[in-house]
């Protein structure tokens, strides 16, 4: 079936192709034979008109694009403090950009019509101008002065997070490995334990070093959440490749690098029950759902599983290319109100790393001791100490 | 040093004349020559045959993602059992396929097979040269740049697959065959073949530089020199500064690879051990590749921007507008193209503050390219436009060059880079700005230089056809593209439906897709009409376009040592079309100034 459907495509191409040039060679019948290869009037005419044509064209993707998938970019309901700021800037720079392109384009397609070669005509010769080219340096210059500016004023505001703001931060660790996302929370004391892939061992996978009093009270987590109206400041660390932590919700970004913590902070806005109300995410929930149920009926025709219907939820996406299963690397992201938030977390703080590699130990230890019942002297837990030069302080 | 050029001149005359004695042979004609023209063939046709490769596997991952997971009998047949079990690409494949169109499209085709053939072509031809500086040093050029594209379509039949850490191999990824198999044989291959690539290219780059500096004929000062030369010259010159930077990074990354160093590696734990490597950084990589990369598209570019310049001037029989801005742009362009590596790398975890810095000098570079664009607009009007195939894809330049510059302002913007880096917004903006743009540059040169290379004109009707599908599907691969990307879509992902949330962007794949699908296959037209017409195109006169450059007033006959008899003399710029008080609507470079003629600024 599908040999045949390329068959038919591939002869459609052909026709059409051919049908094409017999277009172009059609026009030439009549005029004096001209098999020089070289343009002339009619070939002017023709492309010029089609210059013109292919202006339309431009115009008509464009209003179709921004028609029809103009719903598609994020450019409002971001979740985060700083994401008005940055959806501002990139709407500025959107307008502007379609402004200079509409005009420019105009110019080039419209003069390639208009100004088509014809017999006997003769081009100006105009080989240079200083104030034109001076005008048409300074007004980008100053256009760009402007776009700078704000860039990075929100740049600054992004990035760089003063003390104040750091001691009301909750800290959180991002840990990427392939191909999933693993959380680390600081525990009561907000101060992340130490950390190095050295002291990976057994359910101690993030590598935390236990001898670290910060670290006792850490614990982690397969889903990522975050309280409303507090800052969170993320360091990232890799264990194996590059990654990086894309939350397009949040408008945040940032690399996850092997053998150095990267970081980013911001103010969630929306808990995730906020924003599915928001009219728009309702409404793409529900355009997505309706393309699922066609696809079921599709799949469930073929006998195979119907889709499961979405919810929206905010998504931390793996953003740089780690491997073979690079595009199946996510983790989600909750966004709790503040009372939520501290519940969850007082669920949580009991199961902290140390704690469950001392279970893991204690396990071992019986199992061992069961196993060769002489000599249960030899059961230690002092490999955590191992040979690690200087672990990576998470700070 | 000029009196040292006419020497030089002046031995190419006299060797030239001995020249005569022996007959070159099958080999020392087509195979090792050491002449420029047969040399730029060389290239162009290796940069074709590696541009069919290239495009073919874009065309292969696009249905891929357009259809995912879904099974093609051609998936099967090109790929194999391994690599497409039951028609079904695997994702380890989509990578390898990703990475090396990457790879052979910016590199292969775009760098040498664009700027290796107009460079060789077009160098010793206008500017009045018997050949090359050291025709010898070109040939070794060639030749490297053949083996490396061997080396690259060898390492696609390794067992472990080929290089699949996509075009920028970032280690670790590229560096530890534990993490991804492609980083096994096909990444050694992979460097092996770049470190040879990058060899050709700084010869072929010297040898440029020394002849454009010593081998200009008599009277053809700088400010002669026709926009194609001075681009040439530039990008020959930009490439000498930083393609040694990326063979260091492949040094280093080979090292790192074989013989146990930490360049770029710290602090790794992976398939179950933590490994040696301490100390080094994945950063310093990234540096180290993009002070090569980006004036990289630089080197792509700035040659399909000169072959623009001079074929819309000679079509619209107008002087170019603003020549000597145009060379400022050139050099600022190239200037600025050297410091602006670190907007790939706002989010790397490099310190903010050099985020505001690269902010700052990438948003530069957009007022020496509004000024290119300006000036070609300018160039058109009140033109006499000669609608010949080669005008046509140097407007159609412009126009993707203009549409794809102005989302550079978003990408170098740190801010917004935040949440579009990384997506297909930025596949659809580099794909215009310097893929579609330098391929039309590079087609451009084709439909104009044909005659000049091979004698034959090229089938103008099939060129019509060829260009006009390429551009309407080039912006409809395109335009849609830029939607998806700032809906957050990620690059590089084998299929996008394990997150439901990108569900509604299915069709729009579907659509680029098709438009890809086709505007590839009717590329089949371009390869018919250029092999055709290389043994069957109608017969060319010597100055079909009626140009003004030098290279118009050699023989069409392929002579070695390019004119016979005494080289040409350049009394006058090359952009006198249409100047009043000539009869003709052009005066060729080599014309003498009439008594009372007016000089503009030259």
């Amino acid at each position: 079936m599908t040999t045949f459907l390329i068959l038919i495509v591939v002869a459609l191409l052909a026709i059409a192709l051919w049908q094409l040039t017999k277009i172009f060679d059609l026009t030439q019948v009549g005029s004096r034979v001209n098999d020089t290869q070289v343009a002339d009037d009619n070939d002017n005419k023709v492309n010029g008109y089609l210059m013109f044509a292919f202006l339309v064209f431009i115009y008509i993707t464009t209003i179709y694009c921004v028609w029809n998938y103009g719903h598609f970019p994020l450019l409002s309901d971001s979740a985060s403090e700083h994401g008005p700021l940055v959806d501002n800037l990139m709407i500025i720079s959107l307008v502007l950009i379609f402004i200079v392109q509409t005009i420019t384009q105009a110019l080039l397609h419209y003069f390639a019509f208009k100004y088509r070669g014809r017999e006997g005509q003769k081009a100006l010769y105009f080989a240079d101008n200083n104030k034109l080219e001076v005008i048409w340096s300074s007004i980008p210059a100053v256009v760009l002065a402007g776009l700078i500016l704000y860039g990075l004023y929100a740049w600054n505001n992004i990035m760089f997070v003063d003390k104040e703001q750091e001691q009301d931060a909750i800290i959180i660790e991002l840990y990427a490995k392939q191909f999933g996302w693993e959380a680390r929370y600081a525990g009561t004391d907000n101060v992340l334990g130490k950390a190095n892939v050295r002291y990976i061992e057994g359910v101690n996978n993030l590598g935390v070093d236990l001898s670290d009093p910060n670290a006792q009270d850490d614990f982690a987590s397969t889903e990522l959440h975050l309280p409303k109206g507090k800052r969170v400041i993320f360091k990232m660390r890799s264990q194996d490749v590059l990654h990086s932590a894309y939350m397009p919700h949040f408008r945040a970004q940032m690399n996850c690098v092997p053998g150095m913590v990267t970081t980013f902070s911001f103010i969630p806005t929306l808990t995730t029950t906020e924003m599915r109300e928001r009219p728009a995410i309702v409404e793409k929930v529900a355009n997505i759902n309706a393309i699922r149920a066609k696809n079921s009926e599709k799949l469930v025709a073929k006998g195979e599983a119907a889709l499961e219907p979405y919810t929206f939820d905010y998504l931390l996406l793996c953003n740089k290319i780690c491997g073979a299963s690079h595009y199946n690397m996510q983790m989600k992201i909750v966004v709790d109100t503040p009372e939520d938030f501290n519940k969850w977390m007082k669920e949580k703080q009991s199961k902290t790393i140390a704690a469950a590699v001392k279970v893991a130990a204690a396990e071992a230890a019986a199992t061992e001791a069961q196993a060769a019942k002489p000599d249960t002297t030899s059961v230690t837990t002092t490999k955590d100490t191992t040979l690690v030069a200087h672990s990576t302080e998470v700070k | 040093m000029s009196s040292e050029a006419h020497n030089h001149a002046h031995e190419n005359d006299h060797g030239h004349d001995h020249e005569h004695h022996h007959k070159d042979t099958f080999i020392t004609k087509y195979i090792f020559s050491i002449d420029h023209k047969m040399i730029s063939k060389q290239y162009l046709i290796t940069g074709i045959i590696m541009g069919i490769i290239g495009v073919g596997m874009s065309m292969l991952f696009r249905m891929q993602i357009a259809w995912p997971e879904e099974s093609f009998k051609i998936f099967n047949i090109l790929l194999g059992d391994k690599f497409a079990p039951n028609g079904v690409m695997t994702n380890e494949v989509y990578l390898a396929l990703i990475t090396i169109h990457g790879t052979i499209m910016v590199f292969f085709v775009l760098t040498a097979g664009l700027s290796g053939t107009f460079s060789n072509l077009l160098i010793p031809l206008q500017i009045g040269a018997r050949d090359m500086a050291s025709g010898f040093l070109n040939m070794v050029s060639y030749w490297l740049f053949f083996l490396s594209s061997v080396i690259m379509v060898i390492s696609l039949f390794v067992e472990s697959g080929p290089a699949s850490a996509g075009w920028t191999i970032y280690p670790p990824l590229s560096a530890l065959p534990q993490s991804i198999s492609g980083s096994g044989t096909g990444m050694t291959l992979w460097l092996v073949s770049m470190a040879i690539f990058i060899a050709s290219s700084l010869l072929g780059s010297l040898n440029y530089v020394v002849t454009v500096i010593n081998l200009r004929t008599k009277g053809m000062s700088m400010t002669r020199m026709p926009l194609t030369i001075w681009a040439f010259f530039i990008t020959a010159i930009i490439g000498i500064i930083s393609f040694p930077v990326l063979l260091s990074a492949a040094l280093l990354l080979i090292m790192d690879r074989s013989f146990g160093t930490s360049f770029f590696l710290s602090d790794i734990y992976l398939a179950g051990e933590v490994l040696n490597y301490q100390g080094g950084s994945p950063v310093l990589f990234e540096h180290l590749f993009w002070f090569l990369g980006h004036p990289e598209v630089y080197i792509v570019l700035l040659p399909a921007l000169g072959i623009t310049s001079e074929v819309i001037a000679t079509n619209a029989r107008k002087p170019i507008f603003g020549y000597r801005a145009m060379i400022m742009s050139i050099i600022a362009i190239a200037f600025l193209s050297t410091i602006v590596w670190g907007h790939h790398m706002f989010i790397s975890g490099m310190n903010p503050f050099l985020g505001s810095v690269f902010t700052f000098t990438t948003l530069l570079i957009a007022i020496p390219s509004a000024v290119k664009a300006f000036n070609y607009i300018t160039t058109l009007w009140k033109g006499n436009l000669q609608m010949n195939p080669g005008m046509l894809f140097s407007i159609g330049l412009v126009s993707t060059f203009i549409t794809g510059g102005l989302t550079g302002i978003i990408l170098g913007d740190s801010t917004l880079d935040i949440n579009v880096h990384d997506t297909y917004f930025v596949v659809a903006h580099f794909h215009l700005v310097m893929g579609i743009s330098a391929l039309y540059g590079m087609f451009a040169g084709i439909y104009h230089w044909f005659p000049r290379m091979f004698g034959r004109m090229l089938n103008k009707n099939l060129g019509y056809v060829h260009f006009w599908v390429t551009a309407v599907c080039a912006y409809g691969v395109f335009f849609p593209m830029h939607f998806i990307g700032m809906a957050g879509l990620p690059r590089r992902y084998y299929t996008n439906t394990n997150f439901p949330l990108f569900d509604d962007l299915a069709n729009v794949n579907v659509v680029i897709t098709v438009f890809a699908l086709v505007g590839g296959v009717f590329q089949l037209v371009f390869l018919w009409n250029f092999f055709h017409s290389i043994f069957y195109g109608k017969k060319a006169e010597q100055n079909p376009w009626k140009s003004n450059t030098l290279e118009w007033t050699a023989p069409v006959e392929h002579i070695h040592g390019n004119w016979p008899g005494e080289l040409p003399e350049v009394h006058r710029w090359a952009y006198d079309y249409s100047k009043p008080g000539h009869d003709e609507d052009f005066v060729p470079q080599n014309v003498p100034m009439k008594p009372g003629e007016e000089v503009l600024h030259h």
